[in-house]
């Protein structure tokens, strides 16, 4: 630490805790529109719903998916015309391989169609 | 686009404290100490009792000159090390509930109640007293005692070094218990691969050659309760009769400290009122009678005793402490042990950065045996009917421990968790609470000022030594933390 001395065992401690984590700030994934600012883990969200989650500022710059990733809700739930997969024409077995999308939404692939 | 999210600062607990010219923080969450430079000082000022918005104090310490990026970084610093905290943080726990099988370190053996002096105050037999001792045995048998061992060997979860003190009572009216038990236990330690060590607490009226003999050669602690010169000595350490105790242990004591080399023999005083001149009464213990180490109690009592050292007894207590605080730090710049238990033994702990759950061991890592062979947290609350934690043949009573620790957890205390002083005195000494408020859970209100107090002094001598001679400091590292 620059501006901290550690004097004790307890804050030598701590001095090392603070250097790790300063370290390993300097090798984390930032979104781009983030500024030197306290870190906020990426995709963080509260409500999981592949492709509609917000950020932990309300916004979706900063998930660890581009928002612009197909849509689950609008394939199971909706539907909705365009660039999204539509289970009922051409992309029906789109999400045949997630049975659970809170454990399985890593399978859910991109559609180019 | 999304907005950044946005932290409001305030500052974190630290108590601010200066010594030869360089200003520190004791950081109260953790129990740390830092030397601060100037911008520390600056951000602390900035949000003293106010919080700040991240974009205002960036904004405030480019104005004070400091670059965008160099703002940025102490910010980080000091929220990484919860200097100041966010509104966005998680709280810093309070210190983790230690383990439901914590393992022994040591036990105290009261080999008897029994005692051939009266001293007036005495927790055990005076007015205050908890024990209830009626119908119990008053001598502890060696089967009582092999079990104590046994017990200690088998709860101790395989630590490499464990420790038996003997205590009374007057211990040494049960010396021949004594001398089989440290045989006994040496060589049920040996046979496990472990060492054990031992020490006792006695009066001294009863050492004699052969005793002082055996605790030399057996390398046994001593500590020696003794109010210091004559006439202070005898003012409340008498015998039944009333006669004085001094001119007895007098010449014991010289010739205990001239052949016992292998231990520090320390000497425990209780003030109590008129026996407040702790500079003379040290001067005496250390000087003249040569004791290595002098330790200082005020008498524990329920508030209403006429030995009670009362407000007035605490602040020239405290005045005292302060000279002989002086001399410690004198001593120490010079490289030299001073002999004042009170300052060492709070700089061993502000040296590790204790952060205590609880104010001491007991119950946790040490237990009381009774001579009947049941178990209490400590030996205050010997043979008291209403401490009782188990028995030795029986084993720990896991629920009576729960239920006492889980009411001496400073996170338990209301009264503590806004005061600073906290990671050392953790709400005071469980015995104290109980006989003062009849709750061993009670925070030790009547004693807050002065704890911090006497805090913040040996937290100036810390800091004097780490920037004066911080070798010195460095002897304290791997002292105990709690004794």
């Amino acid at each position: 630490m620059k501006h901290l001395r550690p004097i004790n065992q307890k804050a030598k401690a701590i001095d090392a805790s603070v250097e790790a984590q300063t370290a390993a700030m300097q090798e984390d994934v930032v979104a781009l529109q983030q500024q030197v600012r306290p870190h906020v883990p990426m995709g963080c969200t509260l409500s999981f719903s592949p492709g509609w989650e917000v950020d932990a500022s309300g916004g979706t710059a900063g998930l660890c998916q581009p928002v612009e990733r197909d849509i689950y809700d609008c394939y199971v739930t909706c539907f909705w015309p365009v660039q999204v997969p539509d289970h009922v024409n051409y992309s029906p077995d789109w999400a045949s391989n997630c049975s659970a999308a809170a454990k399985d939404w890593r399978s859910l692939d991109i559609i180019f169609p | 686009m999304s907005a950044p999210l946005t932290h409001t600062y305030r500052s974190g607990e630290v108590h601010r404290f200066d010594a030869q010219g360089q200003d520190f923080i004791y950081l109260v969450s953790a129990g740390a100490i830092f030397a601060l430079d100037g911008a520390v000082g600056e951000v602390l000022s900035m949000l003293d009792g106010v919080e700040m918005a991240h974009g205002d104090l960036i904004t405030a310490l480019t104005g004070s000159g400091y670059s965008a990026a160099d703002a940025e970084d102490l910010v980080r610093e000091l929220r990484l090390a919860r200097v100041i905290v966010s509104d966005q943080t998680v709280a810093a726990p309070a210190p983790a509930k230690p383990e439901g099988d914590y393992p022994l370190q040591a036990l105290v053996l009261n080999i008897t109640n029994q005692c051939n002096l009266a001293c007036t105050y005495c927790y055990e037999f005076g007015a205050d007293k908890i024990a209830t001792p009626n119908g119990k045995p008053k001598y502890m048998t060696i089967d009582t005692a092999k079990a104590s061992v046994d017990l200690l060997l088998a709860q101790s979860g395989g630590r490499p070094a464990v420790h038996i003190t003997f205590f009374g009572g007057e211990t040494l009216m049960n010396f021949p218990l004594l001398r089989q038990v440290v045989a006994y236990a040496t060589d049920q330690a040996t046979a496990q691969g472990r060492t054990i060590t031992f020490s006792l607490t006695t009066n001294a009226t009863l050492l004699t050659d052969d005793i002082i003999e055996f605790l030399a050669t057996e390398q046994i602690g001593v500590t020696v309760s003794i109010d210091g010169p004559k006439e202070m000595q005898d003012k409340r350490r008498v015998y039944k009769s009333g006669k004085g105790s001094y001119d007895v242990i007098e010449p014991k004591l010289r010739k205990l400290i001239a052949r016992h080399r292998t231990r520090a023999i320390t000497a425990r005083v209780t003030l109590s009122k008129g026996v407040t001149d702790v500079v003379s009464i040290f001067r005496h213990l250390r000087e003249d009678i040569g004791f290595h180490e002098v330790g200082f109690a005020p008498v524990t009592e329920s508030g209403e005793q006429a030995y009670a050292l009362g407000e007035e007894g605490m602040v020239t207590v405290l005045e005292q402490f302060h000279l002989l605080a002086d001399e410690w730090l004198d001593y120490a710049l010079k490289g030299r042990m001073h002999g004042f238990s009170n300052v060492s033994e709070t700089i061993g702990e502000l040296v590790q950065g204790t952060n205590k759950s609880h104010p001491c061991g007991a119950g946790l890592g040490l237990l009381g045996v009774s001579p009947s062979g049941d178990l209490s947290p400590c030996h205050r609350f010997t043979d008291a009917d209403s401490h009782v934690m188990g028995h030795v043949s029986s084993g720990i009573d896991r629920k009576a421990q729960g239920e006492f620790l889980a009411k001496g957890h400073v996170g338990a205390k209301y009264e503590c968790q806004s005061c600073w002083a906290r990671p050392l005195c953790a709400g005071g000494c469980h015995h104290e609470a109980f006989v003062r408020y009849g709750d061993t859970g009670h925070a030790n209100l009547h004693y807050c000022d002065w704890i911090r107090e006497w805090t913040d002094t040996c937290l100036k001598i810390q800091g004097t030594l780490a920037v004066q001679n911080p070798e010195f400091l460095e002897k304290f590292a791997e002292r105990k933390g709690l004794s």
